[in-house]
């Protein structure tokens, strides 16, 4: 039994509860709400127009062109860092960890900015680039440098520590009764893991498509060309299109509710709670 | 490199940790290399004139100034909601639980044209401000509001395993001595969660030195009141000024990695004393 002076008094428990629960909903919940009510102030038949636009639906094009490419390169790479370095010890190992996980302390305007020093006009190979004729800033390669950027760390920090508190024996097992590394990794590891792996690519693919200050940086805001569906939610609202701007911003929000949904079931299946970043 | 000693006799060493250094030296270490030698072909003075700029110096304030507040004042208010998720029953806990990541999960652009629309002195709470002669939005203020949104989850997310691990024998041990409530949150309850805050603290403001989408629709974004470093960065990349923007952003990155060290140095000590 608990002494009453260990533990609030009922009464004050009641009152920090209303308090979260009002902060949550001003903070959280409103923020939701505005967005749906200012993309149907029109109506609805007027918001779903705002959709048939051919810039937003370019703009919902390239969101997906970008994140089907950016979270699938990341996947690999998650996948390999965690085999690498929860199956075997080396040198720079714990270095290697600290290092995958830098992106997450580099602003979005930076993650952006790198590449047009690289790739800019005035960038280390931007003459070079010009001769060429390639173009890469301003342009669906730079989206797609930008996002794998911010989204570089996610996969690979949600199975690293996964793979560490899973035992290795059951693929020495299968490497000893002679199965190839692939099978091995397809049949004994890959099941182990899925669950964890959906979660990573998950919160890589929200990420990758909410972006919006890396690619900001690198789109040059091209109407029709170069604008993903955050940059087309920007421009929208500085048109003082709120119909339009928040009917955007309300597919965005109901991709982040989705994944805050999956992302619950998930924790529940593997067994691990965390914030998302 | 010497030869890995092996944990398992298991293949795919090489490719493995090959894709791994490639992909991150390609990604991540090659960019951030060249960002750190770009601005240097201004000269060492050129660098100095370059971040010393009053706009810059201005900008520089703002964002470290206001993320360090927003950090600041989401101590209290995450420690309130990660004491309550994690100590309490009540209906709806696990909606509440899952709302509790939506700052991350919302792109920063729909969470800056929300609280914008909200706080706009014709929002439904910047309404209810302006007669107070509150202005939020297009003021130091909103930059503040953003920041405690995007940084809140951070802050919970830290403290409430901490919370859930401590021990309740202390706090009834302290009862059992005779100690108030308030006594034994005070002296038992708080020093024991004071690395976890300061954990909290260091990444909702590292968060927020760097925020730009859901800062940048509701700052304003007047020269010397309301604009932040990052929205310098990239009016100086408009200009085509490459290395002026990138010594603004070695600036920022040096600056908030030393924040981070001073964090991770002051958590040290408070564990080694405890």
């Amino acid at each position: 039994m608990t002494t009453s002076a260990a533990q609030e008094t009922a009464g004050t428990r009641v009152m920090l509860i209303l308090l979260t629960a009002a902060l949550l909903i001003v903070l959280l919940v409103l923020p939701l709400v505005v967005v749906l009510a200012e993309a149907f102030r029109k109506g609805i038949p007027a918001a779903l127009a705002t959709l048939s636009d051919p810039d937003s639906l370019t703009a919902i094009r390239l969101t997906l062109i970008v994140a089907a490419i950016s979270v699938p390169l990341n996947t690999v790479f998650g996948v390999s860092a965690a085999w690498c370095i929860s199956r075997f010890r080396f040198p720079g190992r714990g270095a290697l960890v600290t290092l995958i996980e830098l992106p997450f302390s580099v602003s979005p305007v930076i993650s952006g900015l790198v590449w047009v020093l690289l790739f800019g006009i005035n960038g280390w190979l931007g003459s070079f680039l010009d001769k060429a004729g390639v173009q890469i800033i301003f342009a669906l390669p730079g989206l797609i440098l930008a996002t794998v950027f911010v989204t570089f760390p996610f996969v690979a920090r949600t199975l690293i520590p996964l793979m560490q508190e899973q035992d290795a024996s059951e693929e020495e097992a299968a490497i000893t009764l002679g199965a190839t590394g692939w099978q091995t990794f397809s049949r004994v590891t890959l099941p182990n893991i899925r669950w964890g792996l959906i979660y990573g690519v998950l919160l890589c693919n929200a990420r990758a498509m909410g972006e919006f200050g890396a690619v900001a940086v690198v789109s040059g805001h091209i109407r029709g060309q170069t604008m993903t569906m955050p940059l087309q939610v920007e421009a929208l609202f500085n048109d003082y299109d709120w119909v339009g701007a928040f009917t955007m911003a309300g597919l965005l929000a109901l991709l982040a509710l989705a994944t805050l949904a999956v992302k619950a079931a998930l924790e529940w299946r593997i067994g691990r709670r965390g914030g998302m970043h | 490199m010497t030869l890995p000693s092996r944990r398992s006799a298991l293949p795919g060493f090489s490719l493995t940790l090959g894709i791994t250094v490639v992909w991150l030296s390609l990604i991540v270490l090659l960019p951030l290399t060249l960002l750190a030698l770009r601005p240097w072909t201004l000269g060492l003075e050129g660098v100095w004139h370059s971040v010393t700029e009053p706009r810059v110096l201005a900008a520089l304030r703002l964002s470290f100034g206001i993320a360090a507040l927003a950090a600041a004042v989401n101590m209290p208010l995450g420690l309130l909601v990660a004491w309550v998720m994690v100590r309490y029953r009540f209906p709806l806990r696990n909606l509440a639980d899952s709302l509790i990541d939506m700052p991350l999960a919302l792109p920063t652009a729909v969470a800056g044209i929300a609280l914008t629309a909200l706080f706009a002195p014709r929002g439904w709470i910047g309404a209810l401000l302006l007669p107070l002669g509150i202005r939020v939005a297009y003021t130091p203020l909103g930059i503040f509001v953003a920041l405690v949104f995007v940084g809140l989850p951070f802050m919970v997310r830290t403290l409430e395993p901490v919370i859930m691990d401590m021990p309740r024998d202390a706090e009834e041990a302290a009862a059992t001595l005779g100690a108030t409530r308030r006594q034994t949150l005070l002296r038992v309850v708080l020093p024991a969660l004071t690395p976890a805050l300061l954990a909290g603290f260091g990444a909702a403001f590292g968060r927020g030195i760097g925020e730009y989408g859901s800062v940048i629709f509701i700052a304003g974004n007047m020269p010397m009141v309301s604009e932040i470093a990052p929205l310098l960065i990239l009016i100086r990349l408009e200009q085509l000024n490459y290395a002026g923007a990138a010594a603004l952003a070695l600036v920022m990155l040096l600056a908030s990695f030393a924040v981070f060290l001073g964090l991770n140095v002051l958590r040290a000590r408070l564990r080694s004393r405890a």
